[in-house]
Formats: C-alpha cells, structure tokens, sequence
C-alpha cells in the first residue's frame, strides 16, 4: 500500500510517497543522522522502530545545540 | 518497542544503554540518574545552595527543573548580553519557566544596563572579539557566573553541559594535544582559595538527545534557535563528526568520556596540571593570572 507522509526539520519540509516506513528510515532518507535528531508526530516522541502511518506528519528536532 | 519497566510503548529509546522507556518512565529515570551523577562526583550536598546558570536553552532548563525537583536549593542566573532578538526570545523562556514554578528564583544580569554596551558592541571594539564575539562571551559569562556565585553566598555554579558538550571539548583538546586543558576537563572544578567558584555539570553523563527528550517529554518550553553567533562554531562540526560515529556504533561518546575520566582518575594527566598563581584585579577584586586588572575589567577600559 502507498502512503504519504509529511517531514518537517527546522525551516524545511519534506513528502515522501511510497511504502510503509519507520521512523529511523525516512530520518535517513531525509539526508540526517537518526542519532541527531528526535521524531515528534501530534507533541509524541516517537522511538525509531514506530511504523508511520498514511497521513503521519512528523516533526523531526535537533538535539544539537552551543557553540 | 516496550517500556522496560512496565511493557507500554516507549517513546524513548537510549541505544548505548539498551533502554527504551514510557513518558512516565523516562522522565522518573532521568531525575534518579542525575542524583545519582550529582552524589557520584560529591557535586553538592543537599544543603548547600547552587545558582544555576540558565540561557534559556533545553539543557539549563531542564537542570534547573530537575534540580527543584530533587528538592535543591537552586536559584538561576539568566546573562543577558543583548544579542538582538535571541536574548529577547531566551530570557523570555527563562521568565516563563520561573512563573511557572513558585519555588524558581533567579536573578537577570544585564551587560548593557551593568557595563554600557552589549556582547556583539564591546567584541566589535576589542581585539578579542575580531572575527567572532564567542570568546569574549565565553569571558564575559565565566565573570559575572563566578561573580554572582560568590556575591549571593552560592556553594557551587551548575551549568547545564551534557555529555556531547564535554565529548566535543575533549575530542577538540586531544586533536590538539592540548594537555592543559584536557586535564582540567572535569564533572566538578572544586572552588580555589584565590575566589574562584566551585564549578558543577550533572548532566555531564547525559546525551545531549538525552536532555532533548526529557525537555519535551516534560513541556519545558526552550529556545529552539541557536545563537546566531554559533553558526559554523567548531565544536559543533565535532558534534556532527561524532554524531556519526555513534550512529554507527552506539555508546561510542560514552566509552571516550567515562575512558578519559577513569584515566584521568588514574592520574594520566597529572603532570600537566600546573598550578597558577593567581591576585585579585585591581578593580573588581575576582582573581587572574596577571597582576593588575583581569581581562574582564580591560575589556570596559
């Protein structure tokens, strides 16, 4: 089945058609380190192994800060 | 994946420790860890006072908020260096986490009101500051952290760095053998005779995506941005390089800290560590290595 989901990381967006993924899948297809960021669908953290859904809109958030 | 300690879903999961958790389990593992690391490294007792150094960012904040809530005579103290719109947003952040919260006091320094010009207006003036402000911010904060510390009767600083902070700094210092540095690195600087304040990071054992978590977990609000002027900074390039590796192998910024504290321990870097004489500036009485005034007090003319 093809879903649609919707990524957001800081002033970009990203929608990814095609086959069910895991969070820790579409971080990657994104182009970021799984390990760098943290995945938030509706104000929930999400653990990477979570299957998303058709419609998901996630919000990926930096956990990198400081200079 | 199932919590560890009651089987609901987690919503987060700590790979290094294979420890996935519930939004109720997190957070309780969190508070108990960082009384664990604060008794560890002997931070502070619990009657001692600590001022905690907030910028209004997810790490400071939340040490802030765990620390009231293990029941720490904790007050905060918010820099304010009159960096445009970011001090604006951060010292909002900080307001609003203490209204929140009865027991939260704190106290604002704001250079400009206290020195006549703001961070981004005196880097521009001094040597120092040529290229970027970072360090004569780093030098301003160090000041007035020590200073209020000292004048407010505080037995010890708690500044929010986790464990990616410390890693950065120290894979910075061994690229460039800088032993000096490297062996004063440290989760506690005890206070010295000369004034200078005993310095404290409970979250040294915390990943920084560790701190992350626990501030949305728990709705602190924190400033999300970052300061404009650490765009490019080298020790976030260091954090990304180890980013990666960790993603590769998890536990990796881990096994490097906890090595180098038990060889540290061990007395490794022992012989680097060179005592400096220390006076009190001439003007503001906080001690330096030079006679005369401190680099703060040059900084004003």
């Amino acid at each position: 089945m093809e879903v649609y989901v919707k990524i957001i990381y800081r002033d970009k967006e990203w929608e990814l058609h095609g086959r069910r993924r895991q969070v820790r899948d579409v971080i990657k297809k994104v182009g970021l380190v799984p390990h760098a960021v943290l995945a938030v669908r509706d104000g929930k953290l999400l653990t990477e192994d979570v299957m998303l859904e058709d419609g998901d809109e996630i919000k990926l958030v930096a956990v990198i800060s400081g200079g | 994946m199932k919590c560890r300690k009651c089987g609901r879903p987690a919503v987060f999961n700590m790979r290094q420790h294979k420890l996935a958790l519930c939004e109720v389990h997190y957070p309780e593992w969190f508070v108990a860890q960082t009384l664990r690391f604060i008794e560890k490294y002997r931070m502070f007792g619990p009657d001692e006072r600590v001022l905690v150094a907030v910028s209004g960012g997810k790490d400071s904040l939340a040490l802030w908020d765990v620390l009231l809530q293990l029941g720490y005579q904790a007050d905060g103290l918010y820099i304010n260096l009159g960096i445009d719109d970011y001090s604006a947003a951060s010292c909002e952040k900080v307001e609003q986490f203490a209204a929140q919260r009865p027991e939260a006091q704190f106290t604002i320094v704001d250079i400009k009101a206290e020195y006549g010009e703001t961070l981004p207006q005196v880097a521009r003036r001094v040597r120092r500051g040529r290229g970027k402000p970072c360090s004569v911010c780093g030098l301003i904060k160090r000041h007035v952290m020590n200073r209020i510390t000292r004048d407010g009767g505080y037995d010890a600083l708690a500044t929010g760095h986790n464990l990616d902070d410390e890693v950065a700094v120290l894979f910075g210092n061994v690229l460039h053998w800088q032993t000096g540095y490297i062996a004063r690195q440290a989760p506690v600087l005890p206070a010295s005779s000369a004034g200078l304040a005993r310095k404290v990071k409970p979250f040294c054992r915390f990943y920084e995506r560790e701190t992350a978590a626990y501030a949305l977990i728990t709705d602190i609000d924190y400033i999300y941005a970052e300061c404009p002027y650490a765009v490019g900074a080298t020790s976030l390039r260091h954090k990304g390089l180890l980013n990666q590796m960790e993603e590769e192998s998890p536990g990796t910024k881990l096994h490097f800290y906890l090595g180098f504290l038990r060889a540290r321990k061990a007395g490794f870097f022992r012989e680097q560590v060179t005592e400096v004489e220390l006076h009190p500036c001439t003007n503001c009485g906080q001690p330096t290595s030079a006679p005369g005034l401190c680099a703060f007090c040059r900084l004003w003319g």
